[in-house]
């Protein structure tokens, strides 16, 4: 048997790997598609099949009860990616109806390395993110959208993430059961 | 740093998006793709990692890196096994393959298990490709979670 590593949270992987990981993965999508619209659309799924099994691992190692309101889904959410991926977004402009906010992100581990050339100018590079953020909130009964309302990488001074509010999703009845 | 999690589901979602079925066979699966991510992450990556380490002896010394430091970065264990016929052909020996440990070892999934060793198989060749060795990878599923990967130097 090999030696154990010394010195490593065993929980935590460099970030290098998962940002480079992930910019070849756009690089490749970049090549397959072309047109930056559908690369958009695949890292959005991407996206939302990771927020889907994310989710479970959340609650378990959270143990985090139902959230009463979005705001309180919003804390949530500011401590996934603090849990995830070390970093501490601030929640800001509620929308009057508090059924809308803007995650705003210092830092993003995902484009670290990144500059976008001018013709991939549509391309929304982090667009995974809004993709789990999306699926995770399905798989907790929260239909919601998430966009990017600005970019870092296209010379905005931060990186904002917006989330609204559409639905809450109610069980359904398996069909043939009363 | 980031959560290991997400990179066991962003792998996942590679497999699931990056490969195809071949056109001609349904059976068989197109991986280069998938094998081609794996190279330029691998590429890049041992730039980051070997910043701070002295010049490598020789050829040897290089894949005990890889089997050290290298996996380690990835997979948070060493290679469990390491053999070479000393013409340039390694045998690296995986006895708990992180990609495949979370999927049943029954009879069931075997089909599906080379699909998920594709990536790591681009990522030793993506690392040795910077080093200057030139590589064929290959990897096979011994008995779940065991895999076993075959580098074959290129002598130019």
């Amino acid at each position: 048997m090999a030696k154990p590593v010394k010195n490593v949270d065993s929980k935590k992987i460099s970030s290098d790997l998962f940002s480079l990981t992930y910019g070849s993965l756009v690089f490749q999508l970049i090549k397959d598609y072309e047109n930056p619209e559908d690369v958009n659309k695949q890292l959005e799924r991407i996206g939302y099949n990771i927020g889907l099994r994310l989710i479970e691992d959340f609650l378990a190692k959270t143990n985090t009860p139902r959230c009463f309101d979005f705001k309180d889904v919003a804390d949530k959410i500011q401590s996934a990616f603090r849990m995830y991926l070390g970093i501490t977004p601030s929640i800001t402009n509620w929308s009057q109806g508090n059924d809308e906010f803007s995650l705003t992100l210092e830092a993003n581990p995902l484009a670290e390395f990144i500059e976008l050339p001018d013709h991939l100018i549509n391309l929304r590079y982090s667009n995974i993110l809004p993709g789990i953020i999306r699926g995770a909130l399905e798989m907790v009964q929260i239909e919601a959208k998430a966009w990017f309302l600005q970019d870092y990488l296209k010379g905005d001074a931060t990186t904002e993430l917006r989330i609204k509010f559409i639905k809450k999703l109610e069980d359904v009845m398996p069909q043939g059961e009363d | 740093m980031i959560d290991e999690v997400l990179l066991d589901l962003l792998h996942i979602e590679l497999v699931n998006t990056l490969v195809t079925p071949s056109p001609n066979n349904k059976s068989e699966l197109v991986l280069t793709e998938l094998e081609n991510v794996g190279h330029s992450t691998g590429y890049r990556l041992i730039e980051r990692i070997t910043k701070d380490s002295l010049r490598f002896k020789d050829e040897l010394d290089i894949m005990k890196f890889i089997c050290k430091d290298f996996w380690s970065v990835i997979f948070k264990k060493q290679i469990d096994n390491l053999r070479t016929n000393h013409q340039g052909i390694y045998v690296l020996l995986d006895h708990r393959f992180r990609f495949i440990c979370n999927i049943s070892s029954s009879k069931q999934f075997t089909e599906l298990m080379p699909k998920y060793l594709a990536f790591s198989c681009g990522l030793i060749r993506g690392a040795l490709g910077n080093l200057g060795l030139n590589a064929i990878v290959t990897g096979e599923v011994v008995k779940p979670p065991s895999c076993r990967f075959q580098v074959q130097i290129n002598k130019s």
